[in-house]
């Protein structure tokens, strides 16, 4: 259940903001963060951001993430 | 949610280039902890649902050496809810004036009687919601009916709950309530070190849980109980590196608190998000199923916010309690047996028939052993 993503911050308006990660875009609630900005890297959890990421611990991540796809798709390929 | 799985478009993943190396990386790991672990029996507990099946999918359990045992605590939000709250959520989907929200996971756990997915089978109003933010849109859509949240999940899921009260509050969402039964990490490890049933030498500690709480709450684990700490990532090089710190600190009798997610957790942790979560919530005593109930494990709704506390404003009668027969959840739950030690598992207690919650959550300890068969 405690499932979380990095995710890109592509918007911001109050506490709405919406999030991007791999071509799909979400709405993310900041109430849970107390600085953020457009670009930031944030770590989502049911709707909400609950961590700010460098960028490039977060391309890391989700670079493992792509990967494990990759292997998952080429399995189910085999 | 209109955004949810819409696509705006799709980045095709780049090509895997450098697994191999992940896998030299692990393998050199492997060949550390067992040398530096030779002759000693080191058994290590986790306590988060999403390393539960990360270890089995992983097939983690057979690539380490035979002496670090790896045992399944209680980490999975879904598991550990008692009977009593899944009946008392029933009862109000019964009522023809509420509609319950809930994150999927809750929905097939057997109550006494019945499930929430059976409630809505017989016309009760239970809904699925992504986020609170969800259900608090739905109780702006429909003014004429109480809207109830189901609050289940540790300190990671808390602070968002907390969130909607406080959203609620702000806007005068007045039809929303949440039915709290939101559980906390530190005071149940302590909990399991103390029960003489279970050895425990260290923990992999919560990845996202200690993303809100930082590391500082399990000091005390390290330095009372002399338990090793490692607050660990979740995909296997993080799982691996987190158990040869492990075995690090075992080996040279210096128990500490280390994290080794750095990339999601700081040492504070995230102050914003606990203060949000201990503006609505306050500790309590909870009810773990099977395990009885574990002093300061819970979080109830303070007295200012007890109007969108829905045990306090939706009134229920609640059908005598009844236990799964022949489940053993509780004992699996604390690591003392293994789902091959129940006499139900994968022969009347199977995912598609779950008689127990860790057969029916996805990151239950039963699903996992019946999915990856560790």
């Amino acid at each position: 259940m405690c499932l979380a993503v990095p995710m890109k911050l592509i918007s911001i308006e109050g506490t709405a903001g919406i999030a991007e990660q791999g071509g799909v875009s979400i709405p993310v609630n900041l109430m849970l963060m107390e600085t953020l900005k457009i670009g930031d890297y944030i770590i989502v959890h049911a709707g909400f951001a609950i961590q700010k990421m460098s960028e490039e611990e977060a391309l890391e991540t989700i670079e493992i993430y792509r990967e494990c796809y990759q292997a998952q798709t080429s399995d189910t390929n085999e | 949610m209109k955004f949810i799985g819409n696509v705006i478009k799709h980045k095709p993943p780049t090509p895997m280039n450098n697994t191999f190396h992940i896998k030299d990386l692990i393998s050199g790991i492997l060949e550390r902890i067992r040398e530096k672990s030779a002759g000693k029996t080191i058994s290590l507990m986790e306590v988060c649902g999403t390393h539960t099946m990360a270890i089995s999918s992983f097939g983690l359990r057979g690539l380490l050496p035979n002496n670090i045992r790896l045992i399944s605590g209680p980490g999975c939000p879904v598991c550990v809810t008692p009977n009593s709250l899944i009946d008392r959520a029933v009862a109000i989907a019964k009522r023809d004036d509420c509609i319950v929200t809930t994150f999927g996971d809750m929905m097939r756990v057997p109550g006494s009687s019945m499930s929430l997915s059976e409630v809505r089978s017989l016309g009760g109003d239970v809904r699925i919601v992504y986020s609170t933010m969800d259900a608090i849109r739905s109780a702006r859509d429909n003014p004429d009916k109480k809207v109830i949240f189901l609050g289940i999940g540790f300190e990671t899921t808390a602070p968002t709950v907390a969130a909607s009260i406080l959203t609620a509050h702000l806007n005068g969402v007045r039809n929303y309530s949440v039915l709290c039964a939101h559980k906390v990490m530190p005071p149940t490890m302590e909990a399991l070190v103390i029960n003489k049933k279970i050895a425990i030498d260290g923990f992999i500690c919560p990845g996202h849980v200690s993303t809100i709480i930082g590391s500082k709450p399990y000091l005390f684990l390290a330095e009372h109980y002399y338990k090793a700490c490692v607050i660990a990532g979740f995909e296997p090089l993080d799982v691996c590196q987190s158990i040869e710190m492990l075995v690090n600190q075992i080996i040279i009798r210096k128990p500490a608190v280390e994290i080794q997610y750095t990339r999601a957790v700081k040492p504070e942790g995230n102050p914003s998000a606990l203060k949000v979560l201990h503006t609505v919530f306050e500790p309590c005593d909870a009810e773990w199923r099977g395990i009885g109930v574990i002093p300061g494990s819970g979080l109830k709704i303070r007295d200012i916010y007890s109007t969108y506390d829905a045990e306090k404003v939706i009134p229920v009668t609640i059908e005598p309690l009844q236990e799964q027969e022949g489940c053993i959840c509780g004992e699996i739950l604390q690591g003392i047996k293994l789902p091959s030690e129940c006499s139900l598992f994968k022969n009347l207690c199977t995912p598609e028939r779950p008689i127990g919650a860790c057969m029916v959550s996805s990151e239950g300890t039963c699903a996992a052993y019946y999915k990856y068969g560790v």
